[in-house]
């Protein structure tokens, strides 16, 4: 894997939106060839949207030849509940850049059938050629997507009853009312991810610190999902000093020391401007 | 949301880089627009899966329902009291040359008349939704006879009236009927007023409380029989008393029906009222207030020096003169809100709130000037 540790957040979303922009772009997409993007939700991609939204309005990256699909939908949510992932998505991202709405796809949390709502998933990922990049984040339970402890590894889309860890740290954005949290969602499974070309995992803030801990420097485990993706042959980590927390001094040196390895992956920074 | 058939395949227009009142705030959002109504954009990518079909850049001025004015007798030199023989040329004139105000819907208002300019004026105002040719008329606004002698104001002594034994049939006889009428304002001291107002509230017609003595107990009870504005407020009424405020009252009154609202017009052109009265009023009861022109102010002059006066957010001065009058004359879904599913009838101003264009349905009815091709 690649880890990579900036200072802060502010830094950590810009490294990651420099890299996908770059990926994008270096990909050449167009008519024939879209460049296929697993997207993820919660607080700490918001950084990394901005800063893409910025690159877009500058011109210097445009998502008409982009095809997205994002992890994870609340089962049982109405679609315009401010808190769905379709409004999160909708307003942090999708009102902001040239996405044609037909490529934009998230699982339906009110299909009448929800597990052929979730095969109809994979398949689509499939017919787009599988994904090129996906993103994603960690959970404080270590979890990716909603594959909760004790997910298989080798797990495809499907629904899932959250874990309680989930539910609390989710209930926030529900008005602190845990009653009012979804407990059940549609989510990829770890299978799922692991058969992206590339997956990038930001991960940000001290309350994640264990989490990374627990999935890179100890076993592949389904107790810590994130961990499966010490067996995918390109994964980057991107997070700040403070998710750094709870690894060794040595692991931190040795990525730090390879920051100018990592920085040439993001400069020059690319744009569509000239014409690429 | 569509607004009708064929209304799905009608363009969607985005207005961009502009902030929008929503929710009582000004929101950097997007307008978006489709079949002369305002459109979820979220219902239309996840939906139907549309963008939009055409972007118009708003340079980043404030966009606003359109101001709805409730009070206007006339102006550009027509007087809608005149009886003449062609009433719908001048209200006309005035609905076109009133979209540079920024307003998009109005109540034609006819004061103290003679039967016979009633029964020839009303039926040539019928109600009529607003266009390029010019702001929509919501139906009239009858300004008397029914008002009170000492307070008539400028009204023509001669042609005041009061309520007769069978009060409603009175009232229909001396204005011909009630089709096209939308408003009265009547002085609820005079006897019978009570009756009549309930009746012409089971119509749907908004009775106005104005040009009277009333005290304040008369006025609740003008209030639990169905009246729910009051017109220009501290113009030809009862001062504020202490003892006895009087129509003036009823802002902070505690007899007024439960979840009943009042809502009161003020001129705020800088002349019929001092600042500090604005001020007094706008405070004792800030979701009441409506700003009117009354004929003599454009309504725009009148949004800010409302604003200038009782140093109120731009948000509530914009509502004073959109939101609140339509939520008077009940049309609060389809006017006076850029909320989805409503008309799309917005006026683009700049950060002073001067008006810049003028749309009506979605379409562009007045720019500015310089604006112009």
């Amino acid at each position: 894997m690649r880890l990579v540790i900036l200072d802060n957040y502010d830094l950590a979303s810009e490294w990651a939106a420099k890299y996908i922009c770059n990926r994008i772009i270096q990909f050449r997409p167009g008519q024939d060839r879209y460049f296929t993007l697993g997207l993820p939700t919660g607080s700490t991609p918001l950084g990394c949207y901005k800063k893409l939204i910025e690159y877009h309005k500058n011109g210097d990256l445009s998502f008409k030849y982009v095809k997205t699909f994002n992890m994870d939908e609340y089962v049982g949510l109405p679609r315009n509940h401010p808190e769905s992932y379709h409004s999160y998505m909708w307003n942090n991202f999708f009102k902001h850049i040239d996405i044609d709405p037909n490529n934009a796809h998230i699982l339906d949390g009110n299909a009448t059938d929800l597990q052929a709502e979730c095969d109809a998933f994979e398949k689509k990922i499939k017919e787009a050629g599988g994904i090129d990049l996906f993103v994603g984040g960690i959970g404080p339970d270590g979890h990716i997507a909603f594959n909760e402890p004790g997910s298989s590894l080798v797990s495809r889309t499907r629904l899932k009853t959250l874990a309680m860890d989930t539910i609390l740290a989710n209930a926030k954005y529900f008005d602190g009312d845990l009653s009012k949290v979804p407990t059940m969602a549609l989510t990829v499974g770890v299978g799922t991810v692991m058969d992206a070309r590339e997956v990038m995992i930001l991960i940000t803030g001290a309350h994640k610190a264990f989490a990374l801990y627990k999935a890179i420097e100890e076993g592949v485990n389904h107790m810590w999902t994130v961990s499966a993706f010490q067996q995918h042959p390109r994964t980057i980590f991107v997070c700040d000093e403070d998710a750094t927390l709870e690894l060794r001094v040595k692991t931190v040196k040795y990525f730090k020391g390879l920051m100018h390895v990592h920085n040439k992956l993001v400069d020059p920074l690319y744009s569509m401007k000239e014409g690429n | 949301m569509r607004g009708g058939q064929g209304a799905a395949r009608a363009p969607v227009i985005q207005f961009t880089n502009c902030r929008i009142l929503r929710g009582g705030a000004l929101l950097r959002e997007d307008l978006w627009v489709r079949g002369g109504r305002i459109l979820d954009p979220e219902k239309l990518f996840f939906e139907e899966r549309r963008v939009a079909d055409e972007q118009r850049d708003c340079g980043g001025c404030i966009l606003a329902p359109g101001f709805i004015d409730v009070q206007i007798n006339g102006g550009f030199g027509v007087d809608f009291s005149q009886a003449s023989e062609d009433v719908g040329s001048g209200v006309a004139l005035v609905a076109r040359r009133i979209l540079s105000h920024g307003v998009t819907s109005f109540c034609p208002t006819l004061v103290t008349s003679p039967l016979e300019v009633y029964h020839k004026v009303l039926p040539q105002i019928p109600v009529k939704s607003g266009g390029p040719h010019g702001a929509g008329v919501l139906g009239v606004h009858l300004e008397g006879p029914f008002i009170s002698r000492e307070k008539r104001g400028a009204h023509p002594e001669a042609h005041l009236r009061s309520f007769e034994a069978d009060a409603f049939q009175d009232v229909l006889a001396t204005y011909g009927g009630l089709d096209n009428v939308r408003i009265v304002t009547l002085a609820p001291e005079l006897g019978h007023s009570q009756e009549v107002i309930r009746a012409l509230t089971a119509l749907g017609i908004c009775v106005s409380l104005g040009h009277s003595v009333a005290d304040l107990g008369t006025a609740e009870e003008a209030v639990q029989s169905g009246a729910t504005f009051i017109t220009h407020l501290f113009n030809a009424m009862l001062p504020f008393h202490h003892r006895d405020p009087g129509i003036v009252g009823l802002l902070t009154s505690d007899r007024l029906p439960a979840g009943r609202h009042i809502f009161y017009g003020m001129i705020a052109d800088g002349i019929h009222t001092n600042p500090a009265a604005l001020r007094i009023a706008h405070r004792a009861h800030p979701k009441g207030t409506n700003t009117l022109s009354g004929s003599i102010a454009p309504m725009d002059t009148c949004v800010r020096h409302f604003l200038q006066a009782t140093g109120c957010s731009v948000e509530s001065a914009l509502e004073a003169a959109s939101l609140h009058p339509a939520q008077l004359l009940g049309l609060e879904k389809r006017k006076g809100t850029l909320d989805f599913g409503a008309d799309a009838d917005f006026v683009v101003l700049d950060d002073s709130l001067h008006v810049r264009a003028t749309y009506i349905s979605g379409e562009l009815v007045w720019q500015v000037e310089e604006a112009r091709p």
